[in-house]
């Protein structure tokens, strides 16, 4: 564990785990509690593997009664409450703490209802993003948030963390695809919010809730809205000998009223990285690449991309390769898609997740990587190039203390970076633990202070998640936990 | 009453301090447009913001605009055109219900009621384009939340908050908003004489369509004329012609379309937009709907059965616009009680004051929600400064 502080342990919340645990089984049943050490040893961490932290006992309540009675408990116990998707967080969302009891949701799974005529799909929130597209896809519909880690992540963690993906710049992230949610507060109410129709009443709770990190509840049912499918959707890849050039040209492309569903942009290391891993036939001669792809009938799809092509062409593109099948297509993507894993096989990294105004782009690639040699660590660009939300991936060595300490200062310069240029330091993966004390760069205290709150009229003990998102210092005075008897 | 005209965001945060020491409420307005909407405000001063005036940030090639709160939407649309982008929620003035010169309708107004005409189905309301809000609390003090880039998740997320809140929560700075290309033309589908179920389902295949329908509505018949029902298709020239083509052919169960192309489908599709299918609103009392789309022909049915009611659907027949007489409660009970049975939520957006300080104007909350609203209203404006009781009483 590096230098990052951890609010103080209860000692007399871990006095009191035999009756925690007991009282646990007996709302979800002795199963779907786990408190033996090995079983516990799979919640330490999550996604951001350099911390991890054994908590005190990990309940996976099987429904939103269960998750009511269940944070209803912990609240009068004075517990901590850790929600859990699938864990993939990259910013520490899901990080236990000794004295917390993780609540996980990947039991809720199930698609409650399937309504294609109103265009709306009801979902428990433990089931995975690609799930929810999977209960459709036979229908001709998808649901449109598609983060990377599409295949494990849960819809509950989507909206804890707002999640987008590479096609948002057309679909926008999960707050624009959600229309409805049953929320568990801490002291176990269960609110209902939005439904199966537009613009829930009432003040914006569902978009207070989206990106809320597990601050304010947890989530345990969603309805969400599903899109019908393209005719059809084809990429084009292009190369370019310097970042400046692809940027401008993602630059160009907008500014003549052409909207893609995804740009998305690989610098070189990232390039080779990928193109070992995945043998995309990316090319490995240029500095940047974009894949850029749009959708529409075949005609249409022509007519778009010999646009984006011109376009490219104009701002000094010299590999150029347009999908012609299916399998072109998929091999585009399949280097992309398998950035983050072809990146694991050859070192550890950390995923930086800050968004810039787009015009910004070329001189913050020349900053980072100055950022990055500076601390004397190789780094890799792939990102969200027509949303501006970057993630560079900066290299280092998880076992050598040194290097990881060197990692988060640099990740911290980058994500600072962002803030100065007008951007901000989380895209999509959320403050968590990892960006909790750089919140002080984006906001001011009088910003911060509204938003905790916030926190505290839905959280008054500050047992939801309490060790991230907010820095430590300026937290409101909540009290001492009430007083209990050792077990 | 009297009548605060600051001219920078510190001026506002003065002008609330001051309101504050005196336990004086404020009614904020931009334009003065929008006044008639919600419930009405027992306020010692006026906080106008028209003085924030004119757009701070544009970058088309970033699809970014930010404007102070009291910039005309005319001047931010003109901005965008010459551009060749448009905000994409198509926001309604809705003068036709609160009077008032349309020229003048301010973009904080637009957020602080969260209002979006036809395009709303395809491109999402005005809370989803916003991306950054600047905005003065009851305590007098500015706070920001998101910015100027479109994906953003670090906080909580205020700006949502902000938008349909109605000035309870904050008097709006500044904006910044998501804004998208405009298309190359656009072209509309016209289908006649279907009855309501027929015309749900129509407007519900051709959005579960590829071919991405961008407005869907459907004007009853009425005076000799039939009812018609549209879906708008927007993109480029080549686009249009394949496009509407292909809906029309998958929709033929539905009859043959007529198409309006160009500027003729587009002064229909302004024309939804500000409720003129509603005819003369002057003594009615309007009501905005919003239900499943399946579930709105009971929910009109229901209204229409008990009250001498003018109506349409827009949004894929998810919104229910509503024009009744301005008597009584307005059909309060009436429209409350279909609602409840179809799901969604109603609100009185126009009626005479006495009216909107007898019914409630927003769809009741269940208590826990209630309770949420209040204490959040505590955490913004503790001792009810800014708009008390626009929305709910006490809040």
């Amino acid at each position: 564990m590096s230098s990052l502080v951890l609010p103080d342990v209860d000692p007399t919340v871990l006095a009191r785990r035999d009756r925690i645990v007991t009282a646990l089984r007996g709302v979800v049943g002795d199963r779907w509690v786990i408190s033996d050490e090995d079983e516990l040893r799979a919640y330490e961490t999550d996604a951001l593997t350099a911390y991890r932290q054994m908590p005190l006992a990990v309940v996976l309540p099987g429904s939103t009664g269960e998750v009511s009675r269940v944070l209803a408990l912990l609240d009068e116990e004075g517990v901590k409450v850790i929600g859990r998707g699938a864990g993939t967080s990259l910013a520490g969302g899901a990080l236990p703490l000794a004295d917390s009891v993780v609540v996980g949701v990947s039991r809720m799974s199930r698609a409650l209802d399937i309504d294609t005529a109103n265009r709306t799909i009801r979902v428990e929130a433990g089931i995975t993003n690609l799930a929810v597209s999977g209960a459709v896809d036979h229908l001709g519909f998808f649901y449109a948030p598609d983060p990377s880690s599409q295949l494990a992540c849960t819809i509950a963690g989507n909206v804890g963390m707002n999640s987008g993906g590479a096609h948002c710049l057309k679909y926008g992230v999960t707050t624009n695809n959600l229309l409805g949610l049953t929320l568990v507060l801490m002291d176990g109410t269960v609110i209902e919010l939005g439904g199966q129709y537009l613009d829930a009443p009432g003040y914006d709770l569902l978009g207070l809730m989206t990106g809320s990190e597990g601050q304010l509840g947890l989530v345990t049912e969603a309805t969400l809205r599903i899109l019908p499918k393209a005719e059809g959707a084809r990429p084009v890849l292009v190369g370019f000998d310097s970042s400046a050039d692809a940027g401008a040209c993602v630059s160009d492309i907008i500014a003549q009223g052409l909207l893609p569903v995804a740009i998305e942009f690989m610098d070189k290391p990232a390039i080779h990285i990928c193109e070992d891993f995945a043998e995309a036939g990316y090319p490995l001669d240029v500095e940047a690449m974009l894949i850029i792809e749009v959708e529409g009938s075949q005609d249409e799809i022509a007519e778009q991309l010999e646009k984006i092509i011109a376009v490219a062409r104009d701002n000094g593109a010299r590999h150029v390769r347009e999908a012609t099948t299916a399998a072109e297509s998929a091999a585009i993507w399949k280097g992309r898609k398998s950035a983050f894993g072809a990146m694991g096989r050859i070192s550890d990294y950390m995923c930086m997740d800050g968004t810039i105004p787009t015009g910004r782009l070329p001189e913050v690639l020349v900053k980072i990587s100055e950022i990055c040699q500076s601390y004397g660590l190789g780094v890799a660009n792939i990102f969200h190039a027509g949303d501006g939300n970057l993630h560079p991936l900066v290299l280092y060595d998880v076992n050598d203390p040194v290097q990881l300490e060197k990692a988060e200062a640099c990740g911290a310069d980058i994500l600072k970076l962002c803030v100065e240029v007008g951007g901000c330091l989380t895209g999509e993966h959320g403050v968590g633990i990892e960006k909790r004390d750089l919140m002080v760069h984006q906001f001011n205290p009088t910003d911060l202070d509204q938003q905790m709150q916030i926190k505290t009229i839905f959280d008054p003990q500050w047992l939801l998640n309490p060790a991230k998102v907010f820095p430590l210092e300026g937290r409101p005075d909540v009290g001492k936990s009430r007083h209990h008897e050792a077990a | 009453m009297a009548d605060l005209h600051p001219g920078d965001e510190a001026s506002v945060e003065e002008a609330v301090r001051a309101a504050r020491s005196k336990a004086e409420p404020l009614e904020i307005s931009g334009g003065g447009t929008k006044r008639g909407y919600g419930r009405p405000v027992q306020a010692g001063a006026t906080l106008s913001l028209s003085g924030l005036n004119g757009i701070t940030l544009y970058e088309p090639s970033e699809l970014v605009i930010a404007a102070k709160a009291g910039t005309p939407l005319a001047e931010i649309e003109a901005k965008l055109a010459e551009g060749g982008q448009r905000l994409p929620f198509d926001p309604p003035r809705l003068n036709r219900l609160f009077g008032g010169d349309p020229d003048k309708a301010s973009i904080g107004a637009i957020v602080a009621c969260n209002l979006s005409g036809p395009r709303r189905i395809h491109a999402g309301a005005a809370r989803d384009s916003l991306i950054g809000v600047r905005l003065v609390n009851g305590r007098g003090e500015t706070v920001k939340s998101g910015g100027r880039v479109m994906k953003n998740v670090t906080g909580l997320d205020l700006v949502k908050l902000m938008s349909g809140a109605f000035g309870t929560l904050g008097a709006l700075t500044e904006v910044t908003f998501k804004v998208l290309p405009a298309p190359e033309t656009e072209a509309t589908l016209v289908f006649e004489g279907l009855d309501d179920r027929q015309a749900i389902a129509c407007l519900s295949d051709g959005l579960c369509s590829p071919w991405e329908v961008t407005a869907a509505a459907n004007l009853l018949g009425a005076g000799g004329e039939p009812a018609r029902t549209l879906m708008r298709l927007e993109g480029f020239e080549s686009q249009m012609a394949y496009r509407s083509k292909a809906l029309a052919e998958a929709l033929t169960g539905y009859g043959a379309a007529d198409v309006l192309r160009g500027a003729d489908s587009a002064a229909r599709w302004a024309a939804i937009g500000e409720l003129e299918p509603l005819g003369p609103v002057d003594g009615r009392a309007v009501w905005k709907v919003s239900t499943t789309p399946g579930a709105a022909p009971g929910v009109a049915a229901a209204i229409s059965n008990a009250i001498d009611a003018r109506l349409f659907y827009d949004w894929g027949g998810g919104l229910i616009w509503a024009s009744l007489p301005a008597q009584g409660d307005a059909g309060a009970a009436t429209v409350r009680a279909a609602v409840a049975s179809a799901g969604g939520h109603a609100t009185l957006a126009s009626a005479p004051d006495e009216i909107r300080a007898a019914v409630d104007v927003f769809e009741p909350q269940p208590e826990p929600v209630m309770a949420l609203t209040r204490k959040l209203k505590d955490t913004f404006d503790p001792d009810r400064i800014l708009n008390p009781g626009r929305m709910y009483a006490g809040v």
